[in-house]
């Protein structure tokens, strides 16, 4: 049994920028009839701003999970996490989602755009729920579009695109609101190597360019991108180390 | 607040991409709102036409003028009483007019004697076989303003010598002498000549079932030498003011009373008649429909609701991902609730504008084969349509859209 780590003392880990995610403590329970599963059962984690960090683990482990409760989508059943200095565990719906769409860009497996809409209004749509001004959100979307390649695709929609034009569709629409971190559940999983390639480049840029990135998968490919590997096991913390 | 504006906006952006994208399924889906629509504008319209063609029928009628008759308007169920009555003679009109001068104050203007029948008019070959003729005085032109074409009513001295002179409808003036004026020329109505000295304007119809436009008018004298003496007249009797009809009646009855000569205690032998009970008697009629009418708008609106909700119910499931998808991107409960109902509002309102053109469609299919008939669409059955629709899309997207707006991100994430 290998114990868990956790950032900070003793190991020194560099601190990158001020403390964006602070976990401690988190479980989440799943009730499932009269079974009680554990996700997640006690987990400590800080990420500061401007970390690429990649989160792994078998099948079952808690990725997910912990994913969501980063995300915001879900909250935990103990524990306390603080987003950028604030306690998010108490906070009602509307609140997280007033969190997840001005600091939390979410890049999914399976790119989840609005079919219907063209590349240009996917990626205007968190700006809608922001309430920015058609022009302006126009105007960004269209800059944010470019930063990933899409120059020539705006008005494509997403069934006539290929699926590394569709993820990079969807970063578009992670970074469109400057978030603090970008979380990204798999993002490769659905696509070729050599395009899954592509787009860990694309996530080395923005790192470069200050972002903070966190990929959860299960390729050890895909998490030798990152500087700082956390491993999952049965819902706990196994290892979290970071390159030299 | 201009956040909710833009949600707004982007959830109508939405619907419409939806309900385009699935034509036939918003259709069918809207075929109980287009029905509900068309039966309540079908319904307003009957009920408002009915009302619009008694009104302006009235109007041409005179509508301060009380009736002298035998028998009341309206059935009675002991018609032998009414059947024992002895005749309104037109000479009654003397004496209740000197009875009127003298009362100080009085509801009452004038009355006039009124004798009619249909009789055949004839001029060269032409000939009309059942045409409305009246006789009466010159004080018949004060009854209602009436336009002539051309030509006047008989004068006071014409009238009381019983010339042969008449005054024709339009329509008959039209029959008689096609593509010329009849004016100056001789008529036979009844076989006896008349000069035709006057033309009425064209009138319409009687709630398009009796036209006025059908008749002859002549002096009483001349009707009575042509027809006989033995038919009953009524006395028609202006008043001074048309919402002081109940004074005016009071005062008519004892009036008549007196120039008929009754006994205190004994049942009037005559009938006092407005068109306000006329009025009264197309009620049920317009109940009836009205009742036909809420029951198809009712049944078709409910059916159409139970649709849209299980449409929207079907929609919110296709697109739980979608839900996931946008509460991620920072959607709130609001925004997605507002989503699903701007669309089942949406489809019922395209399935109301839908329907008021059906129903318009049919409105002017009918004005072009029956001209006559008093059918109008008026703008505030577009308003009453429209709020419908809206209210039924609101109450059967209600609990889907909430439903909607409930949905775990998370859950709805993992929705395959
Ligand atoms: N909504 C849920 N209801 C019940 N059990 C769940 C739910 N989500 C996850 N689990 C369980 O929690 C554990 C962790 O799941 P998850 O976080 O999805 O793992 P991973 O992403 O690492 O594969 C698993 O045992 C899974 O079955
Ligand atoms: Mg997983």
């Amino acid at each position: 049994m290998i114990a868990p780590t956790v950032s900070g003392a003793p190991r020194q880990v560099r601190p990158v920028g001020p403390l964006v995610i602070d976990i401690d403590g988190v479980t989440k329970l799943y009730r499932m009839g009269t079974e009680t599963i554990h996700a997640l059962r006690g987990v400590a984690l800080k990420i500061h701003r401007n970390e690429y960090l990649a989160i792994m683990g078998p099948s079952g482990s808690g990725k997910s999970t912990l994913m969501n409760m980063l995300g915001c989508l879900d909250t935990p059943s103990a524990g306390r996490y603080h987003f950028n200095g604030k306690d998010v565990s108490a906070m009602e719906d509307d609140e997280l989602a007033a969190i997840r769409n001005q600091e939390i860009g979410f890049v999914f497996q399976t790119f989840n755009l609005l079919p219907r809409s063209n590349a240009l209004h996917n990626v205007e749509l968190p700006l809608i729920y922001a309430g920015l001004a058609p022009h302006e959100r126009r105007e960004r979307a269209r800059q944010a579009l470019v930063n990933v390649g899409l120059a020539e695709r705006m008005m494509h929609k997403p069934n006539e695109l290929s699926g590394g034009q569709r993820q990079r569709v969807a970063i578009a629409r992670a970074l469109v609101n400057t978030p603090s971190i970008i979380l990204a559940d798999e993002p490769t999983g659905n696509l070729d190597s050599r395009t899954g390639e592509e787009i860990m480049q694309l996530f080395e840029h923005l790192y470069a360019a200050g972002n903070t990135i966190i990929v959860v998968t299960h390729e050890e490919d895909i998490a030798r991108h990152a500087r700082r590997v956390v491993r999952l096991r049965d819902g706990l913390i196994e290892s979290d180390q970071t390159a030299t | 607040m201009r956040r909710l504006l833009y949600e707004i906006t982007e959830s109508i952006r939405i619907a419409l991409t939806q309900i385009f994208a699935n034509k036939l399924r918003s259709m069918l889906t809207a075929l109980g709102v287009i029905i509900g629509i068309v039966a309540v504008t079908l319904m307003g319209t009957a009920i408002r036409g009915i009302d619009a063609g008694l009104e302006n029928s009235m109007s041409m009628l005179g509508n301060d003028i009380l009736y002298v008759q035998k028998w009341p308007w309206g059935g009675v169920e002991d018609w032998w009483n009414y059947a024992n009555r002895p005749n309104i003679r037109a000479e009654d009109a003397e004496p209740l007019n000197r009875i009127i001068e003298a009362t100080p104050n009085s509801e009452l203007l004038l009355a006039v004697p009124v004798v009619a029948r249909g009789a055949v008019v004839k001029a060269n070959d032409n000939r009309l076989g059942n045409v409305f003729t009246v006789g009466s005085n010159a004080d018949y032109g004060q009854l209602s303003n009436v336009d002539y074409v051309e030509g006047r009513l008989f004068n006071e001295a014409e009238a009381n010598a019983g010339r042969p002179v008449c005054v024709l409808g339009f329509d008959v003036a039209e029959a008689l002498f096609p593509g010329r004026s009849a004016m100056g020329e001789d008529v036979l109505i009844n076989s006896q000549r008349y000069h035709v000295i006057g033309i009425l304007a064209k009138q319409g119809s009687f709630l398009g079932l009796f036209s006025f436009d059908n008749q002859a008018i002549i002096p009483l004298v001349a009707f009575k030498k042509n027809f006989g003496t033995r038919r009953g007249a009524e006395l028609r009797i202006k008043i001074r003011d048309k919402n002081r009809v109940t004074e005016a009646r009071e005062e008519l009855q004892g009036a008549m009373r007196r120039v008929r000569g009754q006994l205190p205690g004994e049942r009037d032998n005559f009938s006092i008649n407005e068109q306000q009970a006329f009025k009264a008697q197309l009620d049920p009629l317009k109940a009836g429909i009205a009742l036909v009418g809420l029951f198809i708008t009712g049944l078709s609106l409910f059916v159409g609701a139970i649709g849209i909700m299980n449409i929207t119910f079907v929609s919110v499931k296709e697109r739980t991902r979608e839900i996931g998808t946008r509460k991620a991107l920072g959607a709130r409960r609001r925004t997605i609730l507002l989503q699903f109902l701007i669309e089942s509002v949406s489809i019922c309102v395209i399935g109301g504008a839908l329907g008021m053109g059906v129903a318009y469609a049919l409105f002017y299919g009918i004005h072009l084969q029956m001209p006559a008939l008093p059918v109008r669409f008026s703008s505030d059955l577009v308003v009453l349509s429209m709020a419908l629709s809206v209210a039924v899309g609101i109450l059967s997207g209600f609990i889907p859209a909430w439903q909607a707006s409930k949905l775990d991100p998370v859950e709805a994430l993992r929705y395959e």
